[in-house]
């Protein structure tokens, strides 16, 4: 276990349990088999396990996209999970940036329309949204598709968009779902900068990765198997005993 | 350390301190430190070997300073370590040993030992990171510590198999 000293942590789940049932008689697929996480306000949370592991349902069930079969999920101490949809509205309008794992954008607006337009809905001024928007827009090397139709990119820079769109209002409390699992490596790290920009702000960010150098960006890596948390591991700064050479031994 | 040494002296003469400091330069913070008494060992051994020729150079108020020089056979050797394929990298055997005999001594299971491995994997990964940030514009650097990234990715990758497999 890892000890969360802040009072109350941002977020809080306890006994999470979801079960997905195919249409038509299908198997049973037991995700997430009851799952206990306590986020401390700006912990950068890495969620890693291999595919089926139950991550994203994981995710989705954290930001109230899906509900819990049993378990509780509290949001700065208050109970969320049974809220009803219009207030999860609420929350992912002001507090909660979510990004999918295929990505969430609009079809027929503009990679720049669809950045904006979270910012607008929040209630900033147009001046402000398309402020932010720009910042965005270079911060991700989406510049120059700003005028592209989402259908129109290729799977990374829809990655990017979604996650300017996911950062538009600056929310509290992250939740991505493997942001850079299909950029080349270039815009993946592009996308750790913007990430680890965000945190250092002292936002909260719970994502679910595959990429070595995400989870060793987080301070504090779950690994997830089987629908349950196998391990939660704190990453300090603290050097590896034998240091790095090892890795970076190329012999000759 | 040998083959790199002789390759910086193909390119031209110099003495011991000057190719620490061409490999650092070269390289940058990515790569281990050249430790200068491990050079002058290496020097000499070199010499012994015909591959170079040091010659003492005076200097005004300082003890001599060997000049070292690549020979023809030097040469035939650089071109021949150039020519010849690179032994890949190797699967972490020290680690499978651990994990597949762990459960006869039960003295550890295998769970903690996948755990404790991804911890140090994932805290050599963040060291990577700093380092990244901190050679930002040396290009060399940066490959070698893409290098090294992508090798602690299949690392990882391959934990979570055995993890998949084995518990
Ligand atoms: N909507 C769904 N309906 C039925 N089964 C699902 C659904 N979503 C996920 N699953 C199943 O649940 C398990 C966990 O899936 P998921 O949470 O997507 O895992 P991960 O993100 O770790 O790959 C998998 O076996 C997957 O096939
Ligand atoms: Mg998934």
């Amino acid at each position: 276990m890892t000890d969360q000293d802040t009072a109350v942590p941002v977020l809080r789940a306890t006994g999470l349990v979801k079960t997905h049932r195919a249409a038509r008689g299908g198997a049973e697929v037991r995700a997430v088999r009851g799952v206990d996480l306590g986020v401390g306000r700006g912990d950068f949370v890495a969620v890693t396990g291999p595919s089926g592991a139950g991550k994203s349902t994981l995710l989705h069930l954290l930001a109230g996209l899906r509900r819990p079969d049993a378990g509780e999920i509290h949001l700065d101490g208050r109970r969320v999970d049974t809220l009803r949809e219009a207030d999860w509205a609420v929350l992912r309008r002001r507090r909660i940036g979510i990004v999918f794992q295929t990505g969430n954008l609009v079809s027929d607006l503009t990679v720049a329309d669809n950045i904006e337009l979270p910012a607008l809905l929040a209630g900033h001024s147009a001046r402000a949204a398309r402020e932010r928007r720009e910042e965005l827009l270079t911060d991700l090397g989406l510049a120059d598709r700003a005028d592209a139709a989402p259908a129109a990119l290729s799977g990374g820079e829809r990655q990017r968009a979604a996650l300017a769109r996911a950062l538009v209002n600056d929310p509290d409390l992250l939740f991505a779902d493997e942001p850079t699992g299909s950029l080349d490596s270039r815009s993946a790290r592009e996308v750790l900068a913007l990430l680890t920009r965000h945190h250092a702000k002292g936002r909260t960010i719970v994502l679910v990765t595959h990429d070595a150098r995400v989870a060793g960006s987080a301070d504090r890596v779950v690994s997830l198997f089987d629908g349950l948390i196998t391990d939660d591991a704190r990453v300090d700064d603290t050097p590896p005993a034998r240091g790095i050479r090892d890795v970076l031994d190329l012999g000759g | 350390m040998r083959l790199p040494l002789l390759a910086l002296l193909a390119k031209e003469p110099a003495h011991g301190y000057e190719l620490k400091q061409a490999l650092e330069q070269t390289f940058g913070a990515a790569y281990p430190r050249a430790n200068i008494g491990q050079v002058y060992v290496t020097l000499g051994r070199l010499e012994k070997a015909g591959l170079i020729e040091g010659r003492d150079v005076a200097q005004d108020g300082k003890p001599d300073k060997r000049v070292y020089a690549i020979t023809d056979t030097g040469r035939q050797e650089v071109a021949k370590w150039l020519s010849e394929p690179s032994e890949g990298p190797r699967v972490r055997d020290e680690f499978f040993l651990k994990l597949v005999l762990a459960p006869e001594t039960q003295l550890a299971d295998r769970l903690t030992l996948i755990n404790n491995q991804r911890r140090h994997y994932l805290n050599v990964m963040r060291g990577l990171n700093r380092m990244a940030a901190e050679e930002r514009g040396n290009q060399v650097s940066q490959l070698l510590i893409e290098g090294a990234v992508l090798h602690l990715q299949a690392d990882l990758d391959w934990l979570e198999r055995c993890q998949e497999e084995l518990t």
